[in-house]
């Protein structure tokens, strides 16, 4: 059918539904357009769509996507003590988890010791505490880091724990360049979103790229960072904003590496993203297609890399803990399996499925069975993996995908005005877009504009959920035990040394600090001593909030 | 005219989702009253001299990290001490419903949890600042 003819369809269809909406109106709130035709997508040239593994990997990153391997099923675990969250990381392996997801406690996100008195309350609450390569070596036990792939959730001190885990490796006789895993790194979203940030932005830039470039040359096959959308999302922004200024941070990342004299292609490859799976499963698919259509633009024509792989935006996804509802928790099984489908039709590399429990507590074992069976049951039963990029040539999703990725680039346009990410981060433009976006969907729930199950509409009574996870004070204690009768035991001498070698080399910006704190673990210095090294001489950052 | 409520948001702990903290502080403004906003991570000593400082007549509290056992009563104490023996004191957060009777103890006022609307809590505050 001509376009022409597709018009005059359309309009003799409109006149028809302008009745049937005087006599049944429709519901408020919908997106504006009712009815997607080939009309909405008469301008998309297949370039932008083209192949799987092709630039611009609209449909995808590899050639056969999910047809040869199903994507990582990785379940992000950690509580309490190393030992206890050793216990769970083994049994997510002996269940069919393919990847293992270090989540750490708050004091070892901001790199203060289990014994500060900051960490009152908060040691192994949030994840596991990690103070030394003594806690580091419990929690990989029996656990061979020459098989097993591993992401840890660290920012600020992302350097120490990536030094642990080599250290480790070296025990086991593993050399570093076997190593594969991925480290967040990702300093930037946690001023504008997440919060565990430490050292302020210059001297944060400086460790990202110290890694980035110690890497290149020693742990090859480990992914850098995982540029964070989910947190942004989580904080409240739209599927627009999460990648528009997630790839903002990419940009000035890349760009901070190639000012440290790196080349892209020598690091582009391993950069990799996180993003969200959040309600509006066509939406998302969408956001995931134009993600990696936005970035391969971004890497080939500003940045002009060369290499196939510094171009594909390998992505990490997480479905989204902030549409889990308190009330009738078994309702985010439901949830989590739409949030699921929507990151496999949009191609994820790897996935963290959340618990029923999560707006409650941490998620207890059999809650974290059933996220993973959730996925399990996508992958082997539900079709959705079986062809590349099921939802392409959909009108809407097209257009959908379309009209995210103008709203991406008009963000980065503007943030590149404002003098790029940590410019626009540094001056509260990015937080205050979040924030609005995030007390818009508030009055939008309060309103009843837009409609949570169990929380604005179909309530019940109910009986407070029993069986939730705790964590008990206790560990706190015997942690800051373990503490202190391994700095009993280890070399001090040694440690004085390294530290003070780590001092002189945090002031001299040409030197690689890497080397420096690898030497300080492997005697045992604590994540504390470490990073209070580096406070002393990068400071600390202060946040503005404008409400 | 009528003394406007003066209401410090407060984000005692480590934890860095400060999405609702800043939601509710924003919402409070909207509702009238006066609101400050501590930013990330306060010790309970520095809650209590803000709330000192700036002679608020509600300090409302947020944690997502589980440290609420801890932290709320210690900023309820303290508070106390310095002779603030009128100011409500109200928290929020990842709060499990078992929790709530011992920080009620504690004289923690009330606790708001995941999918309270914003507008609960300005009447709460109404109907209970002294």
């Amino acid at each position: 059918m001509s376009n022409e003819k597709i018009q005059a369809g359309l309009d003799k269809y409109n006149a028809s539904v302008e009745k049937v909406v005087s006599r049944f109106p429709e519901r408020p709130n919908l997106p504006e357009q009712r009815l997607y035709t080939p009309l909405d997508i008469k301008d998309t040239t297949y370039d932008e769509i083209g192949f799987p593994g092709m630039y611009p990997y609209t449909r995808g990153v590899q050639p056969t996507m999910y047809r040869g391997r199903f994507w990582t099923m990785r379940m992000y675990a950690g509580f309490s003590t190393a030992a206890e969250s050793n216990k769970r990381y083994r049994y997510l392996i002996e269940s069919g988890a393919t990847g293992l997801s270090c989540a750490f406690d708050l004091p070892t996100q901001i790199g203060y010791d289990s014994d500060d008195s900051i960490a009152e309350g908060e040691v192994g609450k949030v994840g596991v505490a990690i103070d030394s390569l003594a806690d580091m070596e419990i929690l990989f036990d029996q656990i061979d880091l020459g098989k097993v792939s591993t992401s840890m959730t660290i920012n600020a001190p992302a350097s120490v724990l990536l030094a642990m885990y080599i250290a480790v490796a070296e025990k086991q006789g593993v050399a570093a360049d076997q190593l594969k895993g991925t480290i967040q790194n990702d300093i930037l979203k946690e001023y504008a979103a997440r919060g565990t940030y430490i050292f302020p932005p210059r001297p944060s830039m400086r460790l990202i790229t110290n890694i980035f470039e110690y890497c290149s040359k020693n742990v090859p096959k480990w992914n850098t960072i995982s540029i964070s959308g989910y947190h942004i999302r989580e904080a409240g922004s739209t599927a627009s904003q999460e990648i528009a200024f997630t790839i903002a941070d990419g940009i000035a990342y890349c760009e901070a590496a190639i000012k440290a004299g790196l080349h892209i292609d020598d690091f582009a490859g391993r950069l990799s993203f996180f993003w969200n799976a959040h309600n509006n499963v066509l939406e998302e698919v969408a956001k995931f297609r134009a993600s990696r259509r936005v970035w391969a633009k971004v890497m080939k024509e500003r940045f002009h890399a060369e290499k196939p792989k510094s171009m594909m935006l390998r992505v990490h996804t997480q479905t989204a803990g902030s549409m889990l509802t308190a009330q009738q928790p078994n309702n985010n099984i439901v949830r989590v399996a739409l949030q699921t489908a929507a990151a496999v039709m949009g191609g994820t590399q790897s996935l963290h499925t959340n618990s029923r429990d999560e707006a409650l507590a941490l998620p207890t074992e059999e809650s974290v069975m059933i996220a993973l069976r959730t996925q399990q049951i996508v992958a082997c039963e539900s079709g959705l993996a079986d062809v590349i990029d099921p939802l392409a040539g959909s009108y809407y999703v097209e257009a959908l995908t379309n009209k995210i990725e103008a709203e991406a680039w008009e963000y980065i346009n503007k943030i590149d005005e404002i003098g790029g990410a940590v410019a626009a981060i540094e001056k509260g433009y990015i937080q205050k877009e979040i924030q609005d976006s995030a007390y818009k969907w508030q009055m939008d729930v309060e309103s009843g504009a837009k409609t949570i199950v169990g929380v604005n509409k179909f309530q019940i009574e109910e009986e407070p959920p029993k069986g939730l996870l705790k964590v008990d004070a206790s560990v706190g204690v015997a942690q800051c035990e373990r503490l202190a009768a391994m700095k009993a035991k280890r070399d001090n001498a040694a440690v004085k040394a390294s530290l003070t070698d780590l001092k002189a080399a945090c002031q001299d910006e040409n030197e690689n600090l890497m080397p420096h704190i690898l030497n300080a673990v492997r005697v045992y210095a604590t994540l504390g001593e470490i990073c209070g090294v580096m406070r002393e001489v990068f400071g600390e950052y202060e946040a503005h909030v404008n409400l | 005219m009528e003394k406007r409520i003066r209401v410090l948001v407060a984000k005692p702990g480590l934890d860095g989702h400060d999405r609702g903290a800043k939601v509710v502080a924003r919402a409070l403004r909207d509702a009238g009253f006066e609101v400050v906003y501590t930013g990330l991570r306060q010790t309970p000593e520095q809650i209590a001299e803000a709330a000192l400082q700036e002679d608020v007549n509600v300090i409302a509290m947020s944690i997502l990290s589980g440290a609420h056992p801890h932290l709320f009563p210690k900023v309820v104490d303290l508070v106390r001490k310095n002779g603030m023996d009128d100011v409500l004191i109200i928290g929020g957060g990842v709060i499990p419903e078992t929790d709530i009777p011992a920080l009620k103890e504690a004289g923690v006022s009330e606790v708001f949890t995941p999918g309270t609307p914003t507008g609960s809590i300005v009447d709460f505050i109404k109907a209970n600042v002294k």
